[in-house]
Order: structure tokens, then C-alpha cells, then sequence
């Protein structure tokens, strides 16, 4: 009954840029070897700010990666997220020509927008006068810039969209993604690359108060721990290619895995010890997915590291697989938190966990728990669903499974 | 402020496009902005260095109206 077909989402192509390694073969080797990003700033004299260390993409020169024409009119994260699409279009083979001419549209999320951009033009307009702002600064600073800029290099004319749920956001752009697929979009190029590693962007993680105060990169950010006293921030991020799965099949396209599950929730206050709104979201995942806790091999969490929001969250997962029930995978302790980029990045970890049966450690040494299985050291076993937890600031929860190509539940 | 000269346009084309090897090639002053690849928001950031740079304040109309290289180095010295 193809009128009342429900389009199943593969995902065909992958692109990663993060502190542990710009394209997917770097990162994954990172992650898996349990190697870490953090290190302290770089990219601006971070002396008199709290914290210090960050989740740096490194050793990247814009101009080695994009259009010159694309240089005077780009942040650096759209620079990142640029770098990040192409390399997921062109993992999958695909290309806007062979697709029909609205067939490929785009979904990202994001944070801050072009926030380092903004901050040089404020300081232009402040500082110099109005006249001196940038006509680029019109749509640079901009929480859309990712997919205008991805949409236009890559001549995507399907539907675009971009949403801003903080954290959440990565996960909350591929259910957005998949939505639309099933509406009948064949290629969604979805994801988010964030990031506001600038005097601007650092005065506001500040003020949110959840920076670690932690000097030491092996120890700053170490979630589920009794000592977390914070994260560390990052940039960086993934895309991921969401593709009707009949069309991916049509043309013979490498199948990393399928979206089998999305929830998104909210939380008036995600710190109140009664909300459940995280843990709401991964029950109606699985539900989505078809699959009981039981079937999950693996939990990306959201991993805040601080206190409160940590405790919530195991007691989220612990009641949901029971104590020590389920591996838990915390590749961001060695990329830093990366906003919207976050929930991506996890989901292309988990993909890649799938394709090459590999559980990643964390990056950092995190003492056990007494009732989690955090993973910390590479661990070789059969990856079929994966489950992928956010949360960001305000409220917003998001859960997302994937499935391994051959894993139907039904 | 003597003159705007074509080679000063080039200049600040380099800046806005951030084609730093961005030369004039035959032609170039009568080809269309359109055909040499270059949008409105080229010409809009071109137009904020020639007023922080020239003095020379370009309206929206002024910019709806050139067309190619050479009607705006005209239109710029006409205002300087």
C-alpha cells in the first residue's frame, strides 16, 4: 500500500568536523582510540576567563576547504559546517544534479549562529561606527547561515528549515529531517555544526555557570563523576545524509544505518528532581523504534557534568535499563560540549559504532559508577540500536535511535 | 581626493569577494556585475568601502541602477 507508506530514513552519508579530528576517518580513529581535543584556548587569550581549556577543531585553514568567495561572508563555525556537509554528500554518492530538482532538502540546528563574525562586527560598530558594520553581518551572525550557506553551495532546493533547542538541537534537526522525508523529500542533508569559542561566546557560557573551573584537560570535564564540577565547551559537529530508504536502495547507496526512533520533550525545569521529561523522551524513541530497552546496545548520553543535571540524567537511564543495564558511551568528554553539534556528532558516533562493532571509551578517565557501565575502554561487540540522548538549556529533551541496516524490528 | 579609478574598485572587489588575486581582465569594466559572478551583497559591502574609504555615499537607488565596473567608478567620482 504505497499511499499509506511510511518512508523508512537511512542515512547515507556521514561528514564530521571536531576536536578530535576533521573528516570521519580521523574522528572515528580518535574516538575509538579514546583520544582527546581538549586542550586549553587558542583561538582568542581566554586569561582572566573562567575555565580555559576547549574543544578546538584543529589545525584547520578555512581557505584549504572552501570557495575564497565564501570567506569574507562566513563565520568560522559555517566555515566548519561547510567542510562537514560536503564531506557527508560526497561520502553518499549523491549529487543535486541526479536528484530530482526539489528532491534534496536541508535541516540543521543551531545555538549561536556566526557568533564570532557578530562579535568582530560589534566591535566594528562600537568601536569604528555604523558605516564600518560588514554587509555580510546581515545574514553571517545568523541561526539559519548553516543552512542558507549548505543549501546555496550545494544547489539544495528542497525544503530547509533550521531549529534552536540549545543541546537538544542536534537531535531535534534529524527528527525534523526525517519528517520530511516521510512527507516525501527523498535526501535530507541533516545535522548541525556549533560552536562560540570567541570573548563573546565564552562571557555567556560563563554567566550560564557551568563552565569546570578544572585546569586540567584529563579531568576538566568528567560527567557522572562525584567530582564534575562542569563541562568544558567545544566546536564542531556532523551532517548526516537522511534518505527515503526505497530511494537509497534504487540507486545502490552504501547504507550506514536507519533513524528508527525520535521523541522530543519538555521540561518547564529539567533540574527539578520529579521531572522526567529526558527519560519521557527515550520511552516514546523506543516506542517509535519498536524496540524494548532490551534491544539497546549502547546510550550516548547527554553527559552535562554538572552535578544535578547528571544525577537526573542516570536516574533517567537507570530506571529505564536498570543499574549497569546498557554500555554508556561518552565520546564528548574528548570534543567538549558542542551545543547543537553535540547530538549530531553522537549520532554519527553511533552509526559508526554499528558499521564497525566498536563501543568508543570516554576520553577522559571517569571513576566508576555504581549505576552506570560507562565504557572506558574500546569495547569490541555487535552493535544493532543505539539510543542518543540531548538535553539543552531551558528545558528541551530529545531522543533518538538508530538501527543497524539490517536490524527491523518488525 | 583626486579620482576613484578602476584599479581602486579592483581593490576593494579583492576585499568584498576575498579573490586576493582578483584582476581586471579585458573587458572587465563593461561586463555586468551579474555576468562577473558578483551579487547585490558585493556590491552593498563594496559600497560601505567606498564611503568609509571615498566619503562618497551610495543610495540604494544609485546601486539598483549600475550595472557594470565602469558606471560605478563614473558615479563615485561624479560624488567625490
Amino acid at each position: 500500500m504505497s499511499a499509506t507508506r511510511v518512508a523508512g530514513c537511512a542515512i547515507t552519508g556521514l561528514g564530521v568536523v571536531a576536536p578530535t579530528g576533521i573528516g570521519v576517518p580521523e574522528y572515528w580513529q580518535a574516538t575509538t582510540s579514546g583520544r582527546s581535543g581538549i586542550h586549553p584556548v587558542t583561538r582568542f587569550d581566554a586569561s582572566g576567563y573562567v575555565g580555559g581549556l576547549a574543544g578546538e577543531v584543529p589545525g584547520f585553514t578555512a581557505a584549504d576547504h572552501i570557495p575564497a568567495r565564501l570567506l569574507p561572508q562566513t563565520d568560522h563555525v559555517t566555515r566548519l559546517s561547510l567542510v562537514a556537509a560536503s564531506e557527508a554528500l560526497s561520502s553518499s554518492g549523491l549529487h543535486a544534479e541526479s536528484v530530482a530538482e526539489f528532491g534534496i532538502g536541508i535541516s540543521t540546528a543551531s545555538t549561536l549562529g556566526g557568533f564570532e563574525f557578530g562579535q568582530r562586527e560589534l566591535e566594528h560598530l562600537w568601536g569604528l561606527g555604523r558605516e564600518h558594520v560588514s554587509a555580510y553581518q546581515s545574514f553571517a551572525w545568523f541561526y539559519a547561515v548553516n543552512t542558507g550557506q549548505v543549501s546555496i553551495r550545494h544547489g539544495l532546493r528542497g525544503p530547509g528549515s533550521t531549529v534552536v533547542t540549545d543541546q537538544a538541537g542536534g537531535l531535534d534537526a534529524l527528527g525534523a529531517a526525517r519528517r520530511q522525508v516521510r512527507g516525501g523529500t527523498p535526501v535530507v542533508v541533516a545535522g548541525a555544526v556549533d560552536g562560540g569559542l570567541c570573548p563573546l561566546g565564552w562571557a555567556g557560557f560563563q554567566s550560564a555557570g557551568r563552565l569546570s573551573r578544572d585546569a586540567d584537560p584529563a579531568s576538566a570535564y568528567t560527567p557522572f563523576a562525584a567530582s564534575a564540577d562542569g563541562h568544558v565547551p567545544g566546536e564542531g559537529g556532523a551532517y548526516l545524509i537522511v534518505e527515503d530508504s526505497e530511494h537509497a536502495a534504487a540507486r545502490g547507496a552504501h547504507v550506514l544505518g536507519t533513524i528508527t526512533g525520535y521523541a522530543a520533550t519538555f521540561d518547564p525545569d529539567p533540574e527539578d528532581p520529579v521531572a522526567d521529561g529526558l527519560s519521557r523522551a527515550a520511552v516514546l524513541a523506543l516506542d517509535d523504534a519498536g524496540v524494548d530497552t532490551t534491544d539497546i546496545d549502547v546510550v550516548f548520553p547527554d553527559a552535562a557534568g554538572h552535578a544535578p543535571a547528571d544525577r537526573a540524567e542516570a536516574a533517567a537511564i537507570i530506571g529505564l535499563f536498570g543499574p549497569g543495564g546498557v554500555p554508556i558511551s561518552i565520546p564528548k568528554t574528548g570534543t567538549g560540549r558542542l551545543l547543537a553539534g553535540a547530538g549530531t556528532l553522537d549520532a554519527a558516533s553511533a552509526l559508526l559504532a554499528i558499521e564497525s562493532s566498536v563501543i568508543p571509551p570516554a576520553a577522559t578517565h571517569l571513576p566508576p559508577h555504581e549505576g552506570l557501565d560507562l565504557v572506558t575502554e574500546p569495547r569490541a561487540t555487535r552493535v544493532r540500536h543505539a539510543l542518543v540522548l540531548a538535553r539543552g538549556s531551558g528545558g528541551f529533551n530529545a531522543a533518538l535511535v538508530v538501527s543497524a541496516p539490517d536490524a527491523h524490528s518488525d | 581626493m583626486s579620482s576613484f579609478t578602476l584599479d581602486n574598485l579592483v581593490t576593494l572587489l579583492r576585499q568584498a569577494t576575498g579573490e586576493a588575486d582578483l584582476e581586471a581582465a579585458e573587458h572587465f569594466a563593461d561586463t555586468t556585475f551579474t555576468d562577473l559572478g558578483y551579487d547585490s551583497l558585493v556590491l552593498l559591502e563594496t559600497a560601505g568601502q567606498i564611503s568609509r574609504n571615498y566619503g562618497v555615499v551610495l543610495s540604494d537607488d544609485d546601486l539598483e541602477q549600475i550595472e557594470t565596473p565602469r558606471e560605478l567608478v563614473e558615479r563615485v567620482n561624479a560624488g567625490v
